[in-house]
């Protein structure tokens, strides 16, 4: 498959990954040539075959409801490049 | 006039807040109201490399809420990720299902305007909540608190089998009622235990295609649930009637306006990606463990409500008042065990009380049942007196207010000490009989020339007389032998 | 040219005197430090760290972690601009279980950016030379921790492996290193690439020292609902260094793809050494193997796409400076902080996850994953291990592929179907292709783990590949 540049802005738009103009092109190239590894896909038969989500066929193992208090807020908030007053800012989303 | 051939097409998407003590994923607190990002634990906030745990009681209570509604509980459901970028979804994506929810297929039979319909469930799937973005928190920014972050959802999707506002808010009230009985949520409303999502469409007569819907988004109450939802049905019309179309979109109800609006919408067409969670593997419920679950279901809604008219003799509307949820069912059947053990009779009287003048002392106070001023004990106390004849009904109302304004412990108490038990001394009420009759020659008079009516009026002096202690059936019988 | 010791004898002897622990950690800084410039093996140096000879099972045994491995209060970058300046507040699972049995971590590995790539020169941090040759690759992702051990740096170096990130820089750095089962150790705190691969595992000069580190780190973990509820065997006992009637395949469909020439005959060398140690060889078919590079590339990027989502500028890591609004944060931190191949395969996963591909790629990738998985289960019907070559050729010219990303992905497929089967696997020293090593993939049934590092270790009895070290890293 061939990924054209209007692919590449779509798919970069929908990622948040800012793709400056003059590198639209060669990521589309780039991307086309890893989808032409895909093609090799398409010829096998995959009837009745049942899709892997994991490798091991075993089911979750739960959890016992019991909340246990959070010490490290602080030092979370220490992380982040922007927050205040306990609250992350980030610039002012219109509802 | 919109034209009467308009058709509503309803469905409600109700998002459970599951009352749990940790979240679906982690073991962060899911209180209600701490300071900002105090309960979003590393997973909550997506730190690198942390992973998310199954909450076993979430799985549980989905399983009573689908056996609850009589619906089918998938043996091997499976999380998947949901992704959209928005600052309070912290990983960027949303743990969800969609290919394989927990529930499928069930239902629930609602009464609204004079009919019982049942309204299908197309399925309810386990997620987790996102954080909240405060809009007004900075003069020039957005403030994320991830406190809710993680907290556990049921997403309870109806089918579009819903005609009407009112049965929509019945439809809603009706689930309400159910995940308090099961003790699966707390249905807070206003701190957002129970959210609901209206989908309206309308068309022309009853068997033509679906048209294009709206969704009405996080309705925190049922009347507002109603004016949304009739808001939305005539605005959709009059735009249809006027040529128009209507554009698939979502809206937000503005309750100080009572109408609803388009919110700004997305650059872009949505595309969530959906793929199985690879850090979470199936949920295996075995047979066993519905069973389970199935023998810990406490007596649900419907079956408490036809339990209390047959066993305590109540009218259907009475009995769907007192299990609107459990603490008022349970106040009712602790009252009246506390009145005597004639259920029978006492049942109706208990529940006049209950949903007459505690309703009212409660509306206006703006208590719930659990707060109410007088115990189910103390009430049941009250009933009694009146049945065995101590007080008449117009004493016991005056005992009542004592009640509630905590003059008393007991009924008796209020009884004994203010000397308000009923006169059973014949003499003495004959006493105030013959003064009544003396007093007023004109109404005997009109008795014996057939007016048989105006003995309600002497008994009411006799009772002035006897400052309302004497049995007023007593009082009846004594004028009519005396004056018939 | 002096043996290495081994880890039992560094173990004991910091039981015995807990001082000459103390010493080796100097010892081992100092050598880090020397190293760095030429190597540029770590991003992060630890000094902090006490001599911990605790009298556990790796008492005071100085190691590296992957710099994907949370270390609570250093710094944890995942080889990304994305997280330069993060300090993790926690430690993954496999770092506090080496700490508890005695290891002192002295820095973090150098990596390729968020474990992908197979040349360790997608790290933000510079490229990691190979010991053995200085203007090659180390190979892949975990390329500082295998650098780090050839060149004698430390004894042993954790890894994650997710297509091949252990096996592939452990084959062309000339140590041994093993991927476990998948759900044999946490994955808890180790930050994710591809979560249904991803797979911590470990660097050593050989089997036997692998065989207590690995025992150290595996288990079950609450925290991980993907890891193994089983016991973990007691490894190093295992290493009995018999493999009298041990039945070893060889896939045809490896031995039929293309390799190196020199490489070629160093595995048939090595593979004519177990017959002679009493394994009996035979063919076996895997007729999915060559469907391995492209289900791969389909699953890993998808699940890539999603892990990495959470990189946003808002709770931590990189943000761009004064964003104009949220969709101006988000895609300017995000195009800042990754590197150019990593945004490649956010990109790759994304569409193949998206409406209208969904079908066409992510799903038929896990159907045909379920084909290559079926062609182990049934190879291990007959046989008690596989052996393949590691990689298609030796270590690589730095920047001679780093252009190409099909080039380049085409090294990992020897690695992959084991990844995408999830079983056990290992890479040990099997001679040389002119001055670069060769490595030899040992592949195993899930949690054989013990099988694969006594085969190693009896192979390695014979042999003295393993002991060799890189000119000027003696």
């Amino acid at each position: 498959m061939t990924l054209h540049n209007d692919d590449v802005r779509a798919i970069a738009a929908l990622n948040r990954i800012r793709i400056e103009d003059r590198d639209v092109e060669a990521t589309a190239v780039a991307l086309s040539g890893i989808f032409g590894l895909f093609d090799a896909l398409a010829q096998v038969d995959t009837t009745d075959v049942k899709p892997m989500a994991h490798p091991l066929d075993l089911v979750a193992r739960l959890r016992p409801d019991r909340a246990e208090p959070v010490t490290q807020s602080g030092t979370y908030q220490t992380l982040a490049p922007d927050a205040d007053d306990g609250l992350y800012r980030v610039p002012k989303v219109i509802g | 006039m919109p034209d009467a051939s308009w058709q509503p097409v309803i469905g409600l998407e109700i998002h459970i807040q599951l009352a749990t003590a940790s979240k679906i994923f982690s073991s962060a607190p899911t209180a209600y109201g701490a300071a900002p990002n105090s309960q979003a634990s590393a997973v909550d906030i997506a730190l690198p490399g942390v992973l998310p745990v199954i909450n076993a009681d979430v799985i549980r209570m989905a399983v009573r809420f689908g056996l609850a509604i009589d619906a089918e509980i998938t043996p091997n459901s499976v999380f998947e990720r949901k992704h959209y970028f928005y600052p309070d979804l912290p990983k960027g994506y949303q743990i969800s299902q969609l290919a394989l929810p927990i529930v499928t297929g069930g239902h629930l039979d609602v009464a609204a305007e004079d009919q019982t319909q049942r309204i299908g469930i197309t399925r309810a799937h386990l997620e987790e909540d996102a954080g909240k973005s405060l809009h007004d928190a900075f003069d020039n920014a957005t403030g994320i608190d991830l406190n809710r972050a993680g907290t556990p959802l049921i997403e309870c999707v109806s089918q579009p089998d819903i005609r009407s506002a009112a049965q929509a808010a019945a439809y809603a009230k009706r689930l309400h009622t159910l995940v308090r009985y099961l003790g699966i949520c707390d249905g807070n409303m206003a701190e957002g235990s129970f959210r609901i999502d209206a989908n309206v469409s309308v068309r022309r007569g009853a068997t033509d295609e679906f048209g294009t819907r709206t969704e009405t988004k996080n309705v925190n109450s049922f009347r507002f649930l109603e004016q949304a939802i009739n808001y939305e049905i005539e605005r959709q019309i009059d735009v249809l009637e006027s040529g128009g179309t209507i554009t698939q979109e979502t809206r937000l109800f503005d309750p100080d306006r009572g109408e609803t609006r388009a919110m700004r919408s997305k650059e872009e067409a949505h595309d969530y990606r959906y793929f199985p969670d690879p850090d979470l593997l199936p949920v295996a419920i075995t047979a066993d463990d519905i069973e389970y679950e199935r023998c810990r279901l406490p007596e649900l809604p419907a079956a408490k409500a036809k339990r209390f008219e047959r066993d305590y003799a109540l009218a259907t509307a009475d009995a769907n008042a007192l299990t609107v949820n459990p603490e008022t069912a349970d106040y009712f059947e602790t009252a009246t065990a506390a009145a005597g053990d004639d259920p029978a009779a006492l049942g109706r009287p208990t529940a006049n009380w209950i949903n007459g003048e505690l309703a009212s002392v409660l509306n206006r106070e703006g208590l719930t049942i659990a707060e109410a001023p007088i115990r189910a004990g103390q009430l049941g106390g009250l009933v009694h007196r009146v049945a065995d004849d101590t007080i008449s009904g117009k004493i016991a109302k005056q005992v009542f207010d004592a009640l509630v304004a905590g003059e008393g412990e007991t009924a008796d108490a209020i009884i004994e000490a203010r000397g308000l038990k009923q006169i059973t001394d014949t003499n003495e009420i004959a006493g105030y009989v013959d003064q009544v009759l003396a007093e007023n020659p004109e109404q005997v008079e009109q008795y014996r020339a057939g007016k048989t009516k105006v003995v309600g009026y002497l008994v009411g002096q006799v009772m002035k007389a006897s400052a309302g202690q004497a049995n007023p059936k007593e009082v009846n019988q004594l004028i009519v032998d005396k004056i018939g | 040219m002096s043996q290495p010791e081994t880890i039992a004898d560094i173990v004991s002897g910091h039981i015995a005197s807990p001082d000459t622990a103390k010493e080796r950690i100097q010892a081992c800084h100092a050598k880090i430090e020397r190293s760095q410039s030429q190597l540029n093996a770590l991003i992060s140096q630890d000094h902090s760290a006490s001599n911990n000879a605790n009298g556990g099972s790796l008492s005071g045994l100085p190691i590296l972690h992957k710099d994907l491995f949370c270390t609570d209060g250093q710094a944890t970058t995942a080889g990304s601009r994305m997280l330069a300046n993060f300090v993790a507040p926690y430690d993954a699972t496999v770092v506090s279980r080496l700490a508890k049995a005695g290891a002192v971590s002295l820095g973090k590995a150098n990596m390729d950016e968020f474990a992908m790539g197979s040349s360790n020169e997608t790290s933000y941090f510079g490229a990691v030379a190979n010991p053995w040759d200085t203007s090659c690759v180390p190979g892949g992702s975990s390329g500082g921790s295998a650098a780090a051990v050839a060149a004698g740096l430390v004894p042993a170096a954790t890894g994650t492996d997710t297509g091949g990130s252990i096996r592939q820089p452990a084959a062309l750095c000339g140590v041994t290193g093993i991927k476990p089962t998948y759900g044999r150790v946490s994955r808890f705190g180790m930050i994710a690439f591809a979560s249904s691969l991803d797979q911590a595992g470990c660097f050593a000069r050989s089997a036997a020292d692998c065989a207590p580190v690995l025992g150290a780190m595996a288990g079950f973990d609450p925290n991980d609902s993907t890891v193994a509820d089983q016991p973990v065997p007691n490894y190093p006992a295992a290493l009995t260094g018999d493999i009298n009637g041990l039945t070893i395949g060889l896939p045809r469909q490896y031995f039929d793809a293309e390799v190196e020439a020199e490489t070629a005959r160093a595995i048939q060398t090595a593979i004519r050494e177990f017959e002679a140690l009493g394994a009996q060889v035979v063919d076996v078919d895997m007729p999915h193997t060559d469907l391995a590079l492209s289900t791969y590339y389909i699953i890993a990027p998808a699940e890539a796409s999603s892990n990495l989502a959470r990189y946003d500028g808002v709770r931590y890591g990189h943000r761009c400076e004064n964003p104009t609004d949220l969709t101006d944060l988000y895609e300017r931190s995000r195009a800042e902080g990754f590197g150019r191949e990593v945004q490649r395969r956010i990109l790759t996963g994304a569409y193949v996850l998206s409406a209208g591909y969904y079908d066409a790629y992510y799903r038929k990738a896990q159907r045909t994953r379920r084909l290559i998985a079926n062609d182990f289960q049934q190879a291990f019907e007959s046989v008690d291990l596989l052996a393949t070559p590691a990689t298609p050729g030796p270590a690589f010219k730095l920047g001679s592929q780093i252009d190409n990303p099909t080039t380049m992905y085409a090294n990992d497929v020897f690695t992959l179907p084991a990844s995408l089967a999830g079983v056990p696997a290992m890479s040990v020293p099997a001679g040389f292709a002119g001055h670069l090593p060769v490595g030899l993939q040992l592949i195993g049934p899930w949690f054989e783990e013990s099988r694969l590092l006594n085969a190693g270790h009896a192979f390695q009895q014979a042999t003295d590949w393993h002991t060799r070290q890189p000119p000027g890293f003696e």
